[in-house]
């Protein structure tokens, strides 16, 4: 046990006490939960055969993880999730640097180009699949349409691409957000004496402003991970999971699973197996973070 | 070889006038301190020499050639700041290479051209630190490394020591004055520090409000003020001004009425001086004299004693004198106390704070810190 130079203990009885209610409350709020799913995974329980609940042993993940909608689900979760953040954090970072340069009415483009993050995920979904990719009304098609090009059905003939391309249009504000705060933070000496030093404005990007924002990015890509992994409602509102399994990550597998089969016992496998893939992820990580707020 | 010629440089920022019109010529291999109180223009006239910043109008002139479009990188200048602006991700090797590794200097050669930088400065065993492992100090000559690495035609500081505690900023103010003996090359230095320009210049440009009051050498300076606002802000503790009137012109200089009644000589030529005008006594506190006879006298509010030297701080009618004494004076707190001066010593200044010229120049006043009569260039 470590002393302070006061003499007195860290962690000692009266600190523990203290810490007591809400340790306790954080792991009683963490630990049913996945102590049910834990349980339910081991169960056959389906809600359309109420009372023949019974121990099934591992025949839930058996099941489960000789489906081949699983590895796609979960490829396609890796797909959104890697590529929103592509878009968005190196989308961000240029748009950053843009929005730092002085130009007439920049409060205002900062305003309109943060605000697609405060539209509620159902109505930037319905917004994008009724109004910008609806190959009648949408002002995609009306575009393609100037071209003389025929329209698309996004969401029949690129079902993945459009549920990125809105994902990445409501992150893409967030990434924005963060990176140009940090970016705010950059000493103008520093660029200045680079500038001196003869780098122009791409070698300052790359040698000075990018360094600069690394421990940003980091944050950015961590926060966005966490949000990624669970994306839900775009999907359920434009696509359904289709056509086929095109869009369905592993959230909306086991949303499947559970609400539409009403399979509960496959559903909570499907959601160890969520928890399962996002600790592996969070390792990673965690690890590249803590490295980078080291520095 | 590089000299610097300033025509006429002028800045606006929107409405105001923060440089107007400074004609200034540096020469080779001078330290030139542009020395003013904050806002006078000095930081952003070195900025505009930089390249960081455009001048409105005027000409600045590197080695005979007009350089106002040539971007900061190609001027060939080095800047040091006063924040250092060292790049906190590379270390001390890195940032010091950066400029050679922008400019696609073989890896070999960098690392020569550093490790002589860093044999210079005694950073040798710094080299693969961050700068956030550094001290003040450290940091400091890294980024004068930085400078040196670029073997710039004139060397650029802005204010580089006004970060550093008062022992550090002695000893860096001996190991520029050292690093411009060794470099041999032109500098110009920004501070607000009068002492930091005496000790290092071989020039001084005063600066305020965007004007040049005075250039010259620090002892010019010193000795011959060109007006009030100089004579103020060189020298330490500041310069004493007593309102007086004059009595008449001699051969020896004018003669004025002092506060308090008596009178005293001042050798400076008062040709245009008429009897009976009010004029400004300017005299330095370490020449003024305590003296049983002499014509000024108060009560002494304040002592503040250093050892070698005592600070006299006397209550006259219309004010407090300071006076610089030995340190051995016996005087205490509340003594009556006569003091005089040597007229060659004072200044008299005229209703416009123009000084009146001296009858006699000082023989040090065209001395810089190097003894320009003793430049080696003369005999080579």
């Amino acid at each position: 046990m470590r002393t302070r130079a006061s003499g007195r203990t860290v962690g000692g009885l009266r600190s523990l006490s203290l810490q007591a209610p809400a340790v306790t409350l954080l792991l009683i709020w963490m630990l049913i939960p996945l102590g049910m799913t834990l349980w339910f995974s081991f169960q056959r329980y389906n809600l359309m055969m109420p009372g023949m609940e019974q121990f099934a042993g591992l025949e839930n993940y058996e099941y489960l993880l000789t489906d081949p909608a699983l590895w796609r689900a979960m490829g396609t979760t890796l797909l959104l999730v890697g590529s929103v953040l592509a878009i968005s954090v190196i989308g961000g970072t240029l748009l950053a640097v843009l929005y730092q340069q002085e130009f007439l009415g920049r409060g205002v483009a900062r305003v309109l180009a943060i605000s697609p993050f405060f539209i509620m995920p159902t109505v930037s979904a319905l917004v994008w699949q009724n109004m910008m990719m609806h190959p009648v009304n949408g002002v995609l098609a009306w575009l393609m349409g100037l071209f003389g090009l025929p329209p698309v059905d996004w969401f029949s003939s690129f079902p993945l691409l459009s549920i990125i391309i809105i994902v990445s249009w409501q992150w893409l504000p967030f990434a924005l957000l963060i990176l140009l705060t940090a970016l705010q933070s950059l000493d103008d000496d520093q660029v200045e004496a680079a500038r001196m030093d003869g780098a122009g404005p791409v070698a300052v990007f790359f040698f000075i402003t990018l360094p600069h924002l690394k421990r940003a990015i980091s944050v950015v890509i961590m926060i966005q991970m966490i949000f990624l992994l669970t994306i839900f409602a775009e999907i359920h509102v434009t696509t359904s999971g289709g056509p086929g399994l095109a869009t369905t990550n592993l959230a909306y597998l086991i949303y499947l699973r559970a609400l539409l089969e009403f399979d509960v016992g496959g559903a909570s496998a499907g959601g160890v197996i969520a928890i399962v893939l996002a600790n592996i992820v969070a390792i990673f990580l965690i690890r590249m973070v803590a490295k980078n707020l080291e520095d | 070889m590089a000299t610097l010629r300033l025509k006429q440089v002028a800045k606006r920022f929107d409405d105001t006038d923060v440089i107007r019109g400074i004609d200034l010529e540096v020469n080779d291999r001078e330290f030139v301190v542009f020395v003013g109180p904050s806002g006078c223009g000095k930081s952003t006239l070195l900025r505009i020499i930089a390249g960081l910043e455009n001048a409105t109008s005027g000409d600045i002139v590197i080695d005979g050639e007009r350089i106002n479009e040539v971007g900061p990188a190609d001027r060939g200048l080095a800047m040091v700041f006063q924040s250092y602006a060292l790049y906190p991700h590379m270390t001390v090797e890195d940032n010091m290479g950066f400029s050679l590794r922008l400019a696609r200097v073989p890896r070999e050669e960098r690392r020569a051209k550093v490790l002589e930088a860093a044999r210079v400065l005694q950073l040798e065993p710094l080299l693969d630190r961050k700068p956030k492992a550094l001290s003040g100090g450290q940091r400091q000559r890294v980024a004068i490394g930085r400078a040196i690495v670029r073997n710039p035609s004139i060397f650029l500081f802005d204010e580089p020591l006004s970060n550093l505690d008062a022992a550090l900023r002695v000893q860096m103010r001996i190991e520029l004055a050292r690093l411009h003996e060794e470099l041999d090359a032109t500098m110009i230095y920004v501070t607000h520090d009068q002492i930091e320009a005496m000790t290092m210049a071989d020039k001084i440009v005063v600066l305020q409000g965007g004007v040049v009051e005075q250039v010259g050498s620090p002892m010019e300076l010193y000795h011959h003020p060109r007006n009030r606002f100089v004579a103020g802000f060189i020298g330490s503790p500041k310069m004493n001004f007593l309102p007086v009137e004059a009595r008449g012109v001699t051969t020896r200089g004018v003669e004025v009425t002092l506060p308090g009644g008596g009178v005293s000589e001042v050798a400076v030529n008062g040709a245009g001086s008429r009897t009976g005008e009010a004029l400004e006594l300017g005299i330095r506190p370490e020449h003024l004299l305590l003296d049983e006879q002499g014509p000024l006298a108060g009560r002494i509010e304040v002592i503040e004693r250093l050892g070698g030297q005592t600070s006299l701080y006397v209550r006259m009618d219309d004010g407090i004198v300071t006076l610089t004494a030995d340190g051995d004076v016996a005087h205490a707190v509340h003594d009556r106390v006569r003091f005089g001066f040597e007229p060659g010593r004072a200044h008299l200044f005229d209703g416009q704070g123009q000084a009146l010229e001296s009858l006699q120049r000082h023989p040090l006043s065209e001395l810089g810190r190097r003894d320009s009569r003793a430049d080696p260039e003369a005999g080579a």
